[in-house]
């Protein structure tokens, strides 16, 4: 594992995190106090789970004048994405190699 | 995509010669890993999967119902000397058989990506939280972002 998706692993594993990950994807933008308006936790909290998301690439920090807006960024996902279908692809060989093993005669 | 791989396959050979080639050391040695393999056949018994060019993986088995059910605990990450399959390194694999006509159903689910690494430090570090699967869908989100994004 690299660290990288170490860090978009233990991201993700929180339902809070995939909520706001889901209303900045619906979005693509959105303040500590817009998100914390739709979540069923505090802004302190929303902070806390958006500088997680950060960490791992997976929302960045942007200052617009006065106010500090939160965007999703996909390329870490994407990586998560194709990796785990990798791992899905590496079964279907050995699921294949497996049957013809079973099959041969 | 969620924290989770299944795949299924249609043999056509009989489940209990399906069972015998997913849990004899002999067998796995060939399909799964390709330079051999050990397995202590009991529930908590040890699996060592070996590949001429990757090294080996290490795993635990889990359940053991023949010939239906079969899985194992692995850690099968960027480890070429085979790490022990703990919480936070591991994958849990399931194989369920099912005999259908004359051959066998295969299904085999892989799950526990979510929880990958997820030490009680790193938990702490990330604001607690249970560590869980996903509820939403990888590919879905990136493609609704993406869609927002451009």
């Amino acid at each position: 594992m690299t660290d990288a998706r170490t860090e978009v692993f233990a991201a993700l594993a929180d339902p809070t995190r995939w909520r706001l990950l889901e209303a900045l994807a619906g979005r693509g933008r959105g303040t500590a106090t817009t998100l914390a308006a739709e979540m069923p936790v505090s802004r302190p909290a929303v902070i806390k789970h958006l500088t997680v998301l950060g960490r791992a690439g997976l929302v960045e920090r942007r200052r617009v004048g006065r106010e500090v807006i939160f965007v999703i960024r996909t390329e870490p996902l994407q990586e998560t994405a194709s990796w785990m279908a990798g791992l899905a692809s590496d079964w279907d060989t050995r699921l294949a190699a497996l049957k013809r093993l079973a099959e041969q005669r | 995509m969620e924290d989770k791989i299944e795949r299924e396959v249609q043999i056509g050979a009989p489940v209990q010669r399906v069972w015998e080639l997913i849990t004899q050391a002999e067998h796995l040695g060939t399909w799964f890993g390709d330079a051999g393999a050990d397995v202590d056949l009991r529930v908590g018994g040890e699996l060592e999967l070996r590949w001429a060019e990757h090294g080996k993986s290490r795993g635990r088995i889990e359940r053991l119902d023949e010939p239906t059910a079969f899985s194992f605990r692995w850690a099968p990450f960027e480890d070429p000397g085979g790490l022990h399959p703990v919480e936070g390194n591991s994958t849990l694999v399931e194989f369920s058989l099912a005999a259908e006509g004359d051959g066998t159903r295969l299904t085999v689910v892989e799950t526990g990506f979510a929880g990958l690494d997820a030490t009680p430090e790193q938990r702490k570090r990330n604001f607690g939280g249970n560590t869980e699967g996903w509820r939403l869908e990888l590919g879905e989100l990136v493609e609704y972002a993406e869609r927002v994004a451009a």
